[in-house]
Parts: C-alpha cells; structure tokens; sequence
C-alpha cells in the first residue's frame, strides 16, 4: 500500500512552524518511512501530484495568493490542520489590522525609516499579491479540521498530533503541549 | 451563626458557612469553580459570567450567589463547560489577544482558563478591535487590546486602595477601562504598590520593567491546570 502523503505549506508566516516541525529530530526519519511528502517547502514540490491525506497551513492569509493556495490545500487534502498561532488568529501579521491599508503601504514602500524609494511610488506589478483588507485566520476562509496552537508548536505536538492522525486515533495532546506561545 | 450550610455540587455533599457564596464554599472544599472576575479580597462582581453554574437547573454566577440549604449545583458537566467555553472564546475573539508576545503569557488567567477549557480555536470570528495603550505612568502601562473588562482594577483601587483611579465607560462594545485624570494614567496618584497594579488577570495593567521575568516551563500555568491548586487542597 502506498504510503499517505502529507503537505505543508507557509502563508503569512515566518516558516517558524516548519524549523518546529524539523525540531522533531530524529522522528524526521520515522515520519519519512510514515508517510510520503507532496507540495511543501520541506522537498520544494511546488504543485500537489495528488490527494492528500493532511495538510498543514502556517500562517494566516494576509494576500489574494494565500487565500489561492489555502482552497487549492482544501481542495487536494482529507484533513487540513491549522499549525500556529498565525493560522489561528492571524498572528504578528494581524496586528496590521487596525491599520488602513493605505498607511500600510506607506510605511513598507514610503515612509518607514530603512525605506529607498526615489520614485515614489507603490509597486503595482502583477506579480505582486493583492493585500487583502485584513489578515484572516485560515479557519475563516476555508473548513479547518484541526488545531495546533503555539509560537510555534512544540515540535511533540506536531508530532503526536501528526501520528494520532495517520493511525486513525484520536488526537488528545496532554496538557502540557496545547499553549498559545 | 456556625450553623453549616448543606447543599451538593455535582453530587458531592458541600458544607458552607451562612454568608458564603457558592464559589468560597466550594473552594473550602476543593471544589475549582474557573472564575476570572473574582479575586479573593475584592467584592464580587458576577460580571465576567466564567463562574456561572446552575442552581436548580437556573444559572447563576457562583462568586454572587450565597449558599442555602439543599441546593443542587451542576458546575463541572458539559452542558455548563460549554457554555463557559462560549463565553471565554467570546472574550479572546472581543480583544486583541497575541498571546505570543504577551509578558503575561503563561501567568495569564484568561490563557489559563482557555488551556483548561481545551479551546483549541474560538469559534467565532476575530473583532480586531482598535484599542488604545497608555504608557504615560513611570512604573505601569495599560494596553486596553488585552482588556476584558472584569472590572478586578476598579474595585481593588476603589475599595482597597481607597483611591478610585479606574472606572468603566462608555456602553455595549464601547465600554473601556477610563482612568481618574484628563486623558492619562500618569496623571492620576496610582502608585505601583497599589492593589490595583496587580490585580489585572491578563497583560492589561502591567508593571513597567518587569518583562518576561519568569522563564517558559516555570511559569503559573505552563504544567498544572488553573484551579489545580484548590482541587490538590493547598489554597
């Protein structure tokens, strides 16, 4: 039997959930004879070959790219976990979301202290993502299964988590590795 | 007046003391009823709802309501764990909660509660409300994004320090935490020994200089539960 087939992915985050997900150390090898790894940045596939069994989503979606990406990770995987508190609750980036977007742009291309910017102007090039109006936690975009809270999750409760789920039990972390930092 | 007071919460005989409120007797006898608004010391409020059990089948908030005898309490059952779910989910998605930078984190005891309640994820879509921070005061700040509302500031500078620096305003989604002055903190006489300065149970009203004093993995509620202590019977 073919081995299940993860995929992970970073949206508006910093790939801390992805350094966790490599501190798991050693268990990296046990996980790679688990399962097989599809779109991710950990192999650098960048277009699913197939269905999936999970994905994990880091980050929340700050842009019309992330929000592409996270249905096109809803479309292609059974069950989609939430990894991080960005994904959750939109994180660090979410703190713009009081800010209006015009001051935003401002600030990144404009006015902010290490900004060099003769032109003037604000980039406008197809290849650079809408902002959207506001950073959304995944969950407020498309169904998420699970999720894994932490800045970031400790590298067991990815783990556990993860195995629970490919051996069809139950996920009940202990205490100790559900925490929102 | 040493009459006890006989009544059964989740089917475990409870003696209160005449006077008592729900939550002290059940506390007396190692009964955890979560709680955020309550602080030992401060008139009660039974404004937060966290501690909310049903008495007879109605609900009423355990750190208001007084003993009487007979009574059947329903705290730790699904149907009321729910609903205090509800309401601690409500609280995260009112505010501007960043858990992963907050100095109260691990300490906090709306974080505590969310971990003992098992709230993976609020269900209710995030307000990211614009709130305002007050850093005027040498010694304390107020960052109203972590602000909800239980009133423990009000009462412990009204009744304990004698001094009424904070007090509510405003009404429905508008209503914050005001200070006694024009517009900042620094110009009113809170002094960092108050009560008030430390009766905050999120990162609202924080010591200055302070920081991230305690290391992860040592903190309040990094191993144990919040209420651990009063079901292992040391408070």
């Amino acid at each position: 039997m073919a081995k299940p087939k993860v995929a992970t992915t970073s949206l508006a985050g910093c790939f801390g959930c992805h350094m966790s997900l490599l501190d798991i150390d050693d268990r990296i090898l046990k996980l790679v004879e688990l399962v097989d790894f599809d779109k991710s940045p950990v192999d650098d596939i960048k277009e699913f070959t197939g269905r999936c069994a999970v994905g994990l989503i880091e980050g929340g979606c700050c842009n019309e790219e992330n929000v592409k990406v996270l249905r096109d990770f809803r479309a292609h995987c059974d069950i989609l976990i939430s990894v991080g508190d960005c994904a959750i609750m939109g994180g660090i980036p979410a703190m713009r979301n009081g800010i209006p977007l015009q001051e935003c742009y401002a600030e990144a291309y404009l006015k902010g202290p290490t900004v060099h910017n003769p032109s003037g102007r604000i980039p406008n090039d197809p290849e650079l993502p809408l902002l959207l109006n506001r950073v959304y936690p995944c969950h407020e975009v498309v169904k998420i299964d699970y999720h894994l809270p932490g800045c970031p999750p400790p590298a067991d409760t990815l783990w556990e988590a993860l195995v629970a789920l490919l051996s069809d039990k139950p996920v009940q972390l202990p205490y100790e590795l559900v925490k929102y930092d | 007046m040493s009459a006890t007071i006989e009544f059964v919460i989740d089917g475990k005989e409870i003696q209160g003391q005449p006077g008592q409120t729900i939550l002290e007797a059940a506390q007396q006898a190692g009964v955890y009823i979560p709680r955020l608004c309550y602080m030992k010391g401060l008139v009660p409020h039974g404004s937060c709802r966290v501690c909310t059990v049903l008495v007879n089948g109605r609900p009423q908030s355990a750190c208001t309501q007084p003993v009487a005898p007979g009574m059947v309490v329903e705290n730790n059952t699904e149907k009321v764990t729910a609903l205090r779910r509800n309401i601690v989910e409500m609280l995260f998605v009112e505010g501007n909660h960043f858990c992963m930078f907050c100095e109260k984190s691990g300490n906090c005891e709306l974080q505590a509660l969310a971990y003992r309640l098992g709230i993976a994820a609020p269900k209710y879509p995030y307000l990211f409300p614009t709130r305002d921070i007050d850093m005027s005061h040498p010694d304390v700040f107020i960052d109203r994004n972590r602000c909800i509302l239980c009133g423990r500031c009000v009462r412990a500078s009204r009744d304990v320090d004698g001094k009424h620096v904070f007090d509510f305003v405003g009404r429905g989604p508008h209503k914050r935490v005001a200070v006694n002055a024009e517009v900042r903190l620094a110009d009113t006489n809170l002094d960092v020994r108050d009560k008030a300065a430390e009766a905050c149970p999120v990162g609202a009203i924080m010591k200055k200089r302070v920081g991230y004093a305690v290391p992860i993995g040592q903190r309040l509620y990094d191993h144990k539960p919040i209420g651990s202590e009063i079901e292992n019977g040391k408070k």
